[in-house]
């Protein structure tokens, strides 16, 4: 049983047709990476599954299961603390004082930030906004976290670190991942499965099965060798839009 | 497991599992991205750097006002030098008549500010809820910001009569267009990634005001409530010297008393007093302002 299957998912605005005839499916505890170009879609794929915008045509089925969005920007609320980033979505289910304050301090220790609760997002890193970001998404209880480039604005080492915290949080929480990208080696690095868009329309080329073992490291050979293989397609892909 | 860093702390191997060393990276990793703590100095000269450009504006100041005097450019009893009139300010406000006269003043200061707020709050919620409402009176509230106040008082005098009331009115059109317009920008800036968080978050109607909407717009809410201020200020000045309600000795009153027995140092002395209210509250807003940009990290 899917918890997000999309058959033929079309999206146009006005004239423009961003996603043409998307199919795809994601399987509970499945990490996905979608990839692609610029143009491909794919933050709009993410918006459709969150349910910010709605499809031109073709059938969406979430199973009426909560999804939680996060992107690139880790765009907290500064006139809350850290801790009151964290509770918000708990404050916002009605969940009670102490309660909500048992859990943010769990969800801080699983992004490693217990130390930080009244700290002030603009205190923080950018890393370790993200993280705070990633804890915010967690205390929504969702079925499915949805990321929109969410290591994209980092630096690499910080970057490598979180892919490790990621996929260590994924796997501690059994959590469903749809991951936007467009760098190969992080999709590969990440991802159970690899699906690669087109550009201008985004539509789905290839559906990548990465099986390599876990726990990965971006700079290992096997993800490299991977990496060159769906980045030729990806080049073959762009090439093809220069006229 | 492979790493890229050594573990930042000694540990013994048996110590060094996997889980532990990813920790120590990520803790290493944050305690040399965050900032370390500056030594803001101490106190005193932190003080008296930013005391001693406004000490010597003041002695310029008081300098080419002596000069003045000194080169008898007008008579002594039309402009009297500084010592003259620090004298007589000294005196007045040493007496409890002028504090009665400050109190009254500033009694219609807060209630005439406090009703701008309200209404300005008000109407800026509404217009930027409902866009027929921001089409209609969106320029309008503008337009009222750029009316100098005292055109209001002719109107104001005629409906009221010589009254608080009159008063009270034009203040409250003075500061309340601010009030609406830093609430209504407030509002219309609120970041797109802020809007689409409180969307994933699922916030709605009053949740949605309660949690994002509110505290988002705060900062430039305080700008137009002090902008408000400025301008209620303002008015109530010019509304003091036109509209003298029997028994309320403002101020504005006293200094009209003093200009009426040709008091120039009395005058100035008010002036002074006028001045230094303004800037005081002024100093409160900037203390608001600045507390609140700290906590947002706006500031450097």
């Amino acid at each position: 049983m899917s918890l997000v299957t999309l058959e033929n998912v079309s999206k146009k605005y006005d004239d423009l047709l961003a996603l043409d005839r998307v199919s795809l499916k994601v399987d509970p505890g499945e990490f996905v990476c979608l990839l692609g170009a610029s143009g491909c879609g794919k933050s709009t794929l993410l918006s459709l599954v969150a349910g910010l915008d709605g499809i031109t045509g073709g059938t969406l089925d979430t199973g009426g299961r909560k999804v939680s969005l996060m992107f690139q920007e880790a765009a907290l609320f500064p006139w809350l603390s850290v801790r009151g980033n964290v509770e918000l979505p708990l404050r916002l289910q009605g969940v009670s004082r102490p309660e909500r304050r048992k859990r943010a301090e769990e969800l801080l220790a699983i992004v490693r930030l217990s130390g930080f609760a009244d700290k002030r997002p603009h205190e923080l890193s950018g890393g370790m906004r993200q993280r705070v970001a990633l804890a915010r998404a967690l205390a929504q209880d969702a079925d499915i976290l949805l990321m929109d480039e969410p290591f994209g604005a980092l630096d690499a080492m910080t970057r490598d670190i979180l892919h490790d915290e990621l996929e260590r949080i994924w796997r501690e929480q059994s959590l469903t991942v749809l991951f936007v990208t467009h760098n190969v080696r992080e999709a590969v690095r990440l991802g159970d499965r690899v699906i690669l868009l087109s550009s201008r329309p985004g539509r789905v080329i290839e559906d990548y099965a990465i099986t390599h073992e876990r726990p990965r490291r971006i700079d290992s050979p096997e993800v490299a060798g991977q990496a060159a293989e769906i980045t030729d397609r990806l080049r073959a892909e762009v090439a093809r839009h220069a006229h | 497991m492979p790493t890229n860093l050594p573990p930042t702390t000694v540990e013994t191997p048996a110590q060094r599992t996997p889980n532990a060393s990813e920790a120590a990276e990520v803790a290493g990793l944050d305690a040399l991205e965050l900032q370390p703590k500056r030594d803001k100095g101490n106190l005193g000269p932190r003080i008296w750097k930013s005391a001693w450009p406004k000490f010597l504006a003041i002695a310029i100041v008081l300098l080419v006002w002596q000069a003045a005097v000194w080169s008898e450019w007008k008579p002594i009893y039309v402009l009297p030098s500084p010592l003259t009139v620090f004298t007589d300010l000294g005196n007045v406000i040493t007496t409890g008549d002028f504090w009665d006269g400050v109190r009254v003043t500033m009694t219609r200061a807060f209630t005439g500010f406090l009703l701008a707020v309200v209404i300005g709050t008000v109407v800026g919620a509404l217009v930027s809820q409902f866009a027929p409402l921001r089409a209609a009176i969106g320029s309008l509230i503008t337009g009222l910001q750029t009316m100098p106040s005292i055109m209001w008082f002719p109107l104001a005098i005629l409906l009221f009569q010589l009254s608080e009331s009159a008063i009270l009115f034009v203040v409250v059109l003075g500061a309340a267009p601010s009030v609406a317009n830093g609430l209504i920008s407030g509002i219309d800036y609120v970041p797109r990634t802020w809007l689409r968080v409180g969307q994933v978050l699922g916030m709605r109607g009053f949740a949605k005001y309660r949690h994002l909407i509110l505290p988002a717009s705060l900062p430039s809410f305080i700008s137009g409530l002090k902008q408000g201020w400025a301008f209620s200020w303002r008015s109530l000045m010019a509304g003091e010297l036109l509209v003298i309600v029997p028994g309320a000795l403002s101020i504005g009153v006293r200094m009209q008393q003093a200009r009426d027995l040709s008091d120039s140092s009395l005058v100035i002395s008010y002036i002074i007093v006028v001045l230094i209210i303004g800037i005081l509250i002024d100093v409160l807003f900037n203390a608001a302002d600045n507390s609140l940009r700290k906590r947002w990290g706006l500031l450097s």
